[in-house]
């Protein structure tokens, strides 16, 4: 399992009830599920996805956060997860106002588009950027909205939502990100990890 | 119509009070299963078949021979793998396959016709309740069935919310819709004008309504596929013939296939059975029981669900099912769901499309491990 799963799983306690949004073949969700006594759901919108999940024994429904998301009562779920999928809605800020209504707390991770590798890409390339969390050219990304973990953190801020903990990834290494070290962490991190309320 | 050999039939003695305010009892439930029931009972399957099935769920049907209409779904090694489960399935109540229906006798041995009284699907699965208590099962380990199976199955869970720890309704919906009865009603109005149905009173003179029978089929036998489905099968072939005959037989193969489907259903359903059963459907609609509020009608339920659809069913689309997903989301129910691509219309769930195969086995066997 990668990293970025092992630290999102390291911020939920045991016996919680979790929906991972756009949780993919279930990976972890499975984790989830097996090591923490998790009741976990999923919303995937790939039929394949979908499947793979209903063969590892995982609660999944096919849909769409941006209209199935609304179906859930206020705060019915201890945690929502939303993995490296914020940049791909048509309108991420309605998607952050649903998952803090029906999450106690989310669980959002972005891909970081200043970090270093990035911003040299396109500097000295004059291309796209293409990484590691980056993959896909850009007429063929699903990304629409990318940011920086410094947008977001001052987005989270703008909108009153509460930070509890942002953490910065690079490779293995996980570090906390605060308004001191934001600079540098917006540098040198390639994933942002943040655990908001509303 | 049916043939008691081969027919294992359940007398309920006790009184059961329908919902048109009638009661029945000491009436038989034709029934059968496949497996065997394990020693802590905790293997049991309870299928429920749809408007025109029967308790032969898989096999050859010893009646009709021919196979059983989930074929492709319950048997050995299948996605309802009758190695691991004992299924048990049941002829609906208003049925022709040995349940209690219209072709019975009254109590003064005159055929009910439509004397019978008007059930419904809280009926029917009131009455199959009883095979619980005569297999000696607390607690069921699935209930599912698809189109008027899975009305039965949201009606059964509602009913005994306790009596089943997982729960797969398939292409079905909570409530019938405007244009589900609008096809029922041309399917019934096309056996009332057969002048052989005589008010229902057809079994007493050997005559029946064939005719209007094998045109209500044909009818609906439209409803259960999709339209890029019929144009790849048929398009606009012609049946063993060069050129259009400028007459009125079957020049077009869809034609030749629709009759053929019209005239072998005639020899197995009995007309009246189809009046009540369609009319079963039309009533049915769970959230009215509820006040409106589909989510009351499973907010005791602990049960996990899972519901599935077709891309290309439009007599049960996927809106339909999905509103059953989102009254139990709004619950916190244990509900999973998933829509399978399919260009084979309603029809999809009696049919070989693997996708649903696989996420049918899937579910019940890690559902099961979990046990």
């Amino acid at each position: 399992m990668k990293n970025e799963f092992q630290v999102i799983a390291d911020l939920i306690e045991k016996d919680k009830k979790v929906l991972d949004v756009g949780c993919a073949d279930g990976t972890l969700m499975k984790f989830l599920k097996d090591n923490k006594n998790i009741n976990i759901r999923g919303l995937e919108i790939s039929k394949e996805r979908v499947q793979e999940c209903i063969a590892k024994g995982l609660t999944v429904i096919e849909g769409n956060a941006e209209k199935d998301l609304k179906q859930f009562p206020d705060k019915s779920f201890d945690y929502v997860v939303l993995s490296q999928t914020l940049q791909a809605f048509l309108d991420p800020e309605l998607v952050i106002d649903e998952l803090l209504r029906v999450g106690k707390k989310a669980i959002v991770t972005i891909p970081n588009f200043g970090y270093w590798k990035v911003r040299f890409h396109l500097l000295f390339k004059g291309t796209m950027p293409i990484t590691k969390t980056l993959p896909d050219e850009w007429y063929n990304t699903p990304n629409l909205h990318m940011c920086t973990i410094k947008d977001f953190f001052h987005f989270v801020k703008s909108k009153d939502i509460k930070i509890f903990k942002s953490l910065a990834l690079n490779n293995l290494n996980t570090s906390i990100i605060n308004e001191s070290n934001l600079g540098v962490k917006n540098l040198f991190a390639d994933l942002g990890i943040f655990l908001i309320e509303k | 119509m049916n043939t008691e050999k081969n027919i294992k039939t359940l007398i309920v003695k006790k009184p059961l009070k329908l919902d048109c305010g009638k009661t029945i009892k000491d009436f038989p439930i034709a029934y059968e299963t496949y497996g065997s029931l394990n020693s802590k009972k905790d293997n049991a399957i309870l299928v429920f078949h749809a408007l025109t099935g029967d308790q032969f769920v898989t096999g050859i049907n010893p009646v009709t021979n021919k196979e059983g209409w989930w074929s492709y779904a319950v048997g050995p090694d299948k996605a309802i793998d009758t190695n691991k489960y004992f299924v048990i399935c049941s002829n609906v109540i208003g049925g022709c396959m040995g349940s209690y229906g219209p072709s019975h006798k009254d109590p003064n041995q005159k055929v009910f016709g439509t004397n019978f009284p008007v059930i419904t699907i809280n009926d029917m699965v009131n009455a199959q309740y009883n095979l619980l208590d005569h297999f000696g099962i607390d607690k069921l380990f699935s209930i599912t069935g698809g189109s008027m199976g899975g009305m039965q199955v949201l009606q059964f869970i509602s009913n005994f919310p306790d009596k089943s720890k997982t729960v797969i309704p398939i292409a079905t919906t909570s409530s019938h819709s405007a244009q589900n009865i609008a096809f029922n009603e041309l399917g019934r109005q096309a056996i009332t004008a057969d002048s052989n149905w005589k008010d229902g009173n057809y079994t007493s003179n050997d005559t029946n309504p064939g005719k209007g029978l094998a045109v209500a089929r044909m009818a609906a036998h439209i409803t259960y596929l999709s339209k890029k489905g019929l144009q790849e099968k048929f398009g606009r072939k012609l049946q063993e013939r060069e050129d259009l005959k400028f007459g009125f037989d079957a020049d077009f193969q869809i034609e030749s296939y629709l009759r053929y489907q019209g005239s072998v259903f005639v020899d197995r359903f009995d007309a009246n059975s189809y009046l009540y059963i369609t009319r079963a459907m039309d009533y049915f609609d769970l959230a009215k029981q509820f006040n409106g509020n589909l989510s009351e009608a499973f907010i005791n339920t602990k049960a996990k669900f899972f519901i599935i659809s077709f891309t290309s069913d439009w007599l049960y689309p996927t809106q339909e099912n999905k509103d059953i997903v989102i009254a139990l989301n709004s619950i916190g129910a244990d509900v999973g769901f998933v829509e399978i691509e399919s260009d084979k219309g309603h029809d999809s769930f009696l049919l070989d499309v693997p996708d649903f195969l696989s996420a049918l086995k899937n579910f019940l066997d890690k559902s099961y491990e979990e046990n």
